[in-house]
């Protein structure tokens, strides 16, 4: 078992449409890799089949030497084995206190399966303070997830991740829509992950705020891996023009595609 | 510390606004049918006809409740009272068992729940339209296997009897199921993991599949859920009628929503007042008695029925508001 996740050959599409074409893709442990690509790239359906949320239609994975059957494979059998998803606030549910968000699919019961209420909102108020300096600023275990701030919520996705102690942490965007202050506070978190031997996949538009916490960089252009680099091999400046690369034969192709089809 | 303190005041107000708001309704609906009826509004009788008849009605209201906290609505729980009063009283006429009667008819309310339930998750109509068939559906069938004709139950013979139709000293015991059941709902909806991930469903139903909640799974146990109860509802109709009639539960339809709808739960899902629904039971159930008995016709009832949703839902839509801003 050299690798933490290891997938071979990945295909996947819905309805028809494919969005996976045979990904070869894997991340070591205490690994940052960054998943860059255009929107519809695949980068989405990629994590999503990691964390349990899709199924793959062909090809094989592992995670931690665990062969995964995609028919069988869920959140709950992602969270098992220390998979951690953080898709900021599309994951939280605004009508609901912040303590059940927190635990949601994982809550304190007891064998009745009545909830733990009292300790949930304990452990809450715990994360808020030590995870994520929530203090003084109204935010409680009881608000409504409606009435925080887009760094409020981000900051609620990313703690959620970080109490679980996951061995690998997935961040879908985790930058996006953010004040500079919590950027700082998102790239401290992912530092984090990496100093405590963890892993870590993200992706991002945003690729200087990325680029020095991470150790690998795979870009994905229509269902495809097209670019793999070693950030010790490659500049910001050069990854950048690379991408950019990728931007344009996309931009480009996908200009090409309307102009047949409207002809 | 000062502006936690001053939110969680002013929560503490606006989470019991609507609450407050319907306690203010219904002393002032029957506060009025007093002044109107003191005849009959000032004796115990009325009341305790109320509490045999408004239960029947309320439970299946409180069972919608939970439905459209998870986003989805039912209306095929008048047939599925009908379906199950009539599975209740042929296997009583068969098998002379109360409890094989209970356990039939039950399950009937499960296989329709389930059928609800698949047909929204698996095929993915929408449960209005889903829901809509299966009450025409569900409604022919009974009519056919029953050939259209009302059965009698003697019941009353029964030790069951006591249990299901008569009294508890002056108590209807149909209203100590009913209190019972909206207990065991409220805390199934608040305290419970089944609740807090319907809930979830209804708010978001995109987050609880990534947060790990089945989310196809739980809309078939809610429908099932719903199923059951619409079940029970006709088996109490059984006891107090002491018959299975073939159009049992039609006009429901309307009046437990309206009773829903009364008590603040929104159509919207993630969020539900089982507590509300309680009420506005108890204010629908009994808006035709009292306004019959202030001399009004009985047209005057869809006339203030509906004042009374339209005003309802007003005050609860505006508190929302006001909380969310």
């Amino acid at each position: 078992m050299d690798q933490l996740v290891e997938m071979k050959n990945i295909h996947k599409s819905y309805d028809g449409v494919v969005a996976l074409k045979g990904i070869d893709f894997e991340v070591g442990f205490n690994e940052v890799v960054g998943i860059l690509g255009d929107n519809g790239a695949g980068k989405s359906t990629l994590i999503k089949i990691i964390s349990g949320v899709h199924s793959f239609d062909d090809g094989e994975m592992y995670i931690k030497g665990v062969k995964i059957n995609p028919k069988k494979y869920s959140v709950k059998a992602a969270h098992n084995l220390g998979v951690e998803t953080v898709y900021q606030e599309k994951a939280l549910a605004d009508k609901q206190a912040l303590w059940r968000n927190v635990f949601i699919g994982r809550q304190i019961t007891n064998k009745l399966g009545f909830l733990n209420i009292n300790k949930e909102k304990e452990e809450t108020n715990k994360i808020m303070h030590d995870l994520m300096k929530f203090r003084g600023i109204g935010v409680s275990a009881d608000s409504v997830i409606k009435n925080l701030s887009g760094g409020e919520r981000q900051g609620v996705a990313i703690s959620r991740a970080m109490y679980f102690e996951a061995d690998l942490v997935i961040l879908d965007e985790p930058t996006m829509a953010l004040s500079l202050q919590e950027v700082k506070k998102v790239l401290k978190f992912i530092q984090d992950i990496k100093d405590k031997g963890k892993s870590c996949i993200y992706i991002s538009h945003n690729i200087a705020n990325v680029y020095p916490v991470s150790d690998r960089f795979v870009a994905i252009d229509r269902g495809k891996i097209v670019g793999a680099y070693n950030r010790k091999g490659v500049s910001l400046q050069e990854l950048s023009e690379e991408l950019i690369k990728y931007t344009e034969v996309g931009i480009q192709k996908k200009e090409d595609e309307k102009v047949l089809s409207n002809e | 510390m000062n502006n936690l303190e001053k939110n969680s005041q002013v929560k503490k107000l606006t989470k019991y606004k609507s609450q407050i708001a319907l306690l203010i309704m219904v002393v002032s609906i029957f506060g009025l049918f007093m002044i109107t009826s003191p005849e009959v509004f000032l004796k115990g009788r009325i009341y305790q006809s109320f509490l045999s008849t408004v239960p029947i009605m309320g439970v299946m209201a409180l069972g919608l409740t939970f439905v459209l906290a998870m986003g989805e609505i039912d209306l095929s729980f008048p047939s599925v009272m009908g379906l199950s009063g009539f599975v209740f009283a042929i296997t009583f006429q068969v098998t002379n068992s109360v409890i094989l009667a209970i356990i039939f008819s039950l399950l009937s309310g499960v296989v329709v729940g389930s059928i609800n339930g698949i047909l929204v998750t698996s095929i993915g109509i929408p449960s209005i339209v889903a829901t809509l068939g299966m009450q025409f559906l569900i409604r022919g069938f009974s009519n056919i296997i029953s050939n259209g004709l009302a059965r009698t139950v003697a019941l009353d013979k029964t030790i069951s009897y006591k249990i299901f139709a008569e009294k508890l000293g002056v108590i209807p015991v149909q209203s100590i199921w009913f209190i019972g059941i909206a207990i065991f709902l409220y805390f199934l909806l608040l305290r419970h993991k089944f609740g807090e991930q319907a809930l979830f469903i209804g708010d978001n139903q995109e987050a609880a599949g990534m947060m790990g909640v089945n989310v196809n799974r739980m809309k078939i146990k809610v429908f099932i859920l719903m199923g059951v109860i619409a079940s029970f509802a006709g088996i109490l109709s059984c006891y107090r009628m002491r018959t299975w009639w073939p159009t049992m539960g039609e006009g429901y339809l309307m009046m437990v929503m309206a009773a829903v709808f009364v008590g603040g739960t929104s159509m919207f899902g993630g969020e539900a007042s089982i507590e509300g629904t309680f009420i506005g039971a108890f204010i629908i159930g009994s808006l035709e008695a009292g306004i019959v008995a202030a001399g009004l016709s009985g047209f005057w009832t869809q006339f203030i029925c509906g004042v009374l949703i339209i005003v309802s839902v007003i005050i609860h839509t505006l508190s929302k508001k006001r909380k969310g801003s």
